[in-house]
């Protein structure tokens, strides 16, 4: 009798830790690092140049969370290495950003479900007239 | 005795499989990350015009 009721109580006290593990580390949702910070700053200063060819359709959102130069011909020919090259440098912090909030959350396993969350909600926050990515790679106009 | 230690031991070996079990699985906040996702965007595409409104909506309530 007094090992059952021995074994009964270390079963409950060895279920306790792994209960109480899952809130916890679902919780909070951390994305404020430097590294974080330095990128958005990056971003925001750039999005002053991109501005005018998401609204023209030359450049348009991917559906993996990056921006593609969908429509050339609304790039003045002069402008079109500059506007390759910012595409390339947002995309570099698009992908860095993604990675840095899966390390902030020490999850870098998260990185590909941060990346579709990211997808989507740059979709969603998107202007009237700008051009997105559908999952079949159809471009559509918002 | 030997049996007590035996099954206590199995259960202290049960426990830790399960707890990393969790730990490993443990699923995407998918919400929180939304949240998190929708203020970095409005950070990132707030153009200076909205940043200037914003001040000036704080100055005069």
């Amino acid at each position: 009798m007094q090992i059952i009721m021995l074994r009964l109580v270390i079963l409950i006290l060895c279920c306790l830790p792994w209960v109480s593990y899952a809130p916890a580390s679902a919780a909070d949702f951390e994305a404020s690092t430097p590294a974080i910070a330095k990128l958005k700053q990056s971003m925001h200063q750039r999005h002053s140049q991109l501005i005018s060819h998401y609204n023209s359709g030359a450049i348009g959102l991917t559906h993996d969370g990056l921006i593609a130069l969908r429509d050339a011909n609304a790039v003045p020919l002069a402008a079109r290495q500059s506007v390759n090259a910012l595409i390339i440098a947002e995309n570099q912090d698009r992908n860095t950003l993604y990675r840095e909030i899966a390390r902030a959350n020490n999850h870098s396993e998260w990185e590909g479900n941060i990346r579709s969350t990211f997808s989507q909600r740059w979709i969603t926050s998107a202007k009237p007239g700008w051009w997105y990515q559908q999952a079949d790679g159809s471009w559509r106009r918002k | 005795m030997i049996k007590t230690y035996l099954s206590l031991i199995s259960l202290l070996t049960i426990n830790i499989l399960l707890s990393s079990c969790v730990t490993i699985n443990i699923y995407f906040p998918a919400a929180a990350a939304e949240k998190v996702a929708d203020k970095i965007i409005e950070e990132v595409w707030q153009t200076d015009e909205e940043a200037d409104t914003e001040e000036t909506d704080k100055n005069n309530p």
